[in-house]
């Protein structure tokens, strides 16, 4: 944790970071790097601080300190919506499905972030229902399908740092399969991926590294090779 | 048709070409202060003045620099929507984390502010304001004789109404209002400058209430209370159609102005009330408005 930033390699490098909701202090100095190209998620049982970790990165908590350095730029003091131009694509826990616009207006909403994003042609290929559904009200969508169009519409931007909220949650093991194809699919391609789980099994087989949060700071990391070795750490943190 | 009644067809197609009018005021003033509750959470009471300083800049234009008509139109509600936008910039903006009191506090006190500056400046005897002349006359349509004024009114709101629909339901500029109106976090988490939206939706509901004002200087008197006298009436129109929708704030503003003509007609002593009795009914059977959604 105490190395120098390496521009060459991390992507994402989160120091030192507290956030707030109000009088609640939310994160106690969260400390993590994520490397360009890598998938990494973060654990930890309800209330430990995940979705906020994620909101905190792109500025979406009342205060925050510390730092979150994104491609060698501090962003700290920066508003929500220059960070996200930064690159990053966000997938919130609870979808974020705007139902006042339809399949492809949510789908065609986020602006452009980076270049080399994917063409919606090729994004309703990788989710058909999608495309067969385009002019349906966003939130008439069943869960799975609105996780899809969650992900989807993030795709199409060229955000190269995906945050990913608990894509799973309440999904019948049919999607949550597919949900994990489309993820290997995006790693496959060079995408950089955070992924805030309380489902171990879900992120178990794709992560690089896992980092196990509790009370709002990080009390472990463990990588992908030695899972075995550190599984009864895991069970206790995590109850799994 | 209704003679029986002590009615004459004149006397009811003239109380509905004046309901069509007044309701296409209601209208285009309900749909800027939709849009701009959606975005901002505050129920705009400068509305109204707003509205009156679209009329008194078309006046003032006239007056004391020859600006005409048309030169107005396009001109008052842009200089309307410039103060509208220093207005968010420098006062609402503090407000959008507060409760919605602190923002009709806020904007009820710019409103009385605005208003008693300008009856300072102009007194509240009225001003005149005279039809284009390309717009004089009336055109007569066999059963009516209509006032061609009247007519460019009730057609240049709609197709001002028409469009900003078309531009919020159509465009992907609209699709950002929506989303913006629904979780404005959101969009901002992937990438689109909300506050400069939120400005210029403000400005835009303002501009919109200016162009209003102009089109109304020729029928009523230009005058500092014009906007407060009629803003009650939209409040009302607004809480009938629920401020969910934007073609619902068009069709309700339209339609009650007929009810109200018609009222004229039929129980002249209930039209000042009748929307309000309407108002009344909706918020027992229908809290949320005809178009709106609950909270």
């Amino acid at each position: 944790m105490t190395s120098a930033f390496r521009p060459d390699t991390e992507l994402l490098r989160v120091t030192g970071l507290h956030a707030f909701y109000g009088e609640s202090h939310v994160l106690h100095g969260m400390d993590f790097t994520v490397n360009k190209g890598e998938v990494v998620s973060l654990l930890g049982r309800n209330g430990s601080g995940r979705t906020t970790t994620l909101r905190a990165v792109l500025g979406l908590v009342e205060k925050r300190s510390g730092s979150v350095m994104v491609n060698g730029r501090e962003t700290i003091a920066m508003p929500t919506y220059r960070i996200a131009r930064l690159g990053i694509g966000y997938c919130p826990e609870e979808r974020g499905i705007f139902s006042s616009l339809n399949v492809e207006e949510n789908l065609l909403l986020p602006p452009l972030v980076g270049s080399g994003g994917m063409g919606v042609e090729e994004i309703y290929e990788m989710f058909p229902n999608l495309a067969e559904r385009k002019r349906s009200q966003g939130t008439r969508l069943s869960g799975g399908e609105q996780q899809m169009l969650a992900l989807a519409r993030i795709l199409r931007t060229g955000a190269r740092l995906l945050l990913l909220d608990e894509i799973t949650e309440g999904l019948a093991p049919v999607i949550v399969q597919a949900l994990a194809r489309a993820i290997e699919n995006l790693k496959a391609r060079g995408m950089t991926l955070v992924l805030g789980e309380q489902n171990f099994r879900f992120v178990e087989p794709l992560a690089d590294r896992h980092y196990v949060i509790e009370h709002g700071r990080v009390a472990e990391m463990v990588k992908k090779d030695e899972l075995q070795a550190k599984q009864g750490l895991l069970h206790q943190y995590l109850g799994v | 048709m209704f003679e029986w009644l002590g009615i004459t067809p004149q006397g009811l197609y003239g109380q509905l070409l004046v309901g069509l009018i007044n309701g296409s005021f209601y209208a285009t003033l309900s749909l800027g202060l939709a849009v701009i509750f959606g975005l901002l959470n505050i129920v705009n009471f400068t509305h109204g003045a707003q509205y009156m300083m679209g009329a008194f800049v078309a006046w003032m234009g006239l007056r004391y620099f020859g600006v005409n008509y048309w030169w107005s139109l396009i001109l008052a509600p842009l200089a309307v929507g410039v103060v509208g936008i220093v207005l968010e910039l420098t006062l609402l903006r503090r407000l959008y984390r507060m409760d919605h009191l602190y923002g009709l506090l806020l904007t009820f006190g710019l409103a009385l502010i605005i208003e008693g500056g300008f009856r300072q400046a102009f007194g509240i005897s009225g001003e005149q304001y005279d039809i284009p002349e390309a717009l004089t006359g009336a055109t007569n349509l066999g059963f009516i004789f209509l006032p061609n004024y009247r007519a460019w009114v009730v057609a240049a709101s709609l197709v001002v109404c028409f469009f900003a629909w078309f531009v919020i339901e159509r465009t992907k500029l609209g699709a950002y209002l929506r989303a913006g109106t629904e979780n404005p976090q959101l969009l901002q988490a992937f990438g689109v400058n909300v506050p400069v939206l939120v400005t210029l939706t403000y400005g835009f509901g303002a501009a919109l209430a200016g162009f209003a004002g102009v089109l109304a200087a020729p029928i009523f008197q230009v005058n500092p209370v014009m906007g407060s006298n009629l803003l009650i009436v939209v409040f009302a129109v607004v809480v009938i159609g629920g401020l969910g929708s934007i073609l619902g704030s068009i069709l309700t503003g339209v339609g009650l102005g007929l009810i109200e003509g018609l009222t004229k007609v039929f129980y002249p002593e209930g039209s000042s009330v009748v929307i309000f009795v309407i108002m009344a009914v909706i918020l027992l059977i229908r809290p949320a408005g005809l178009f709106g959604k609950e909270k």
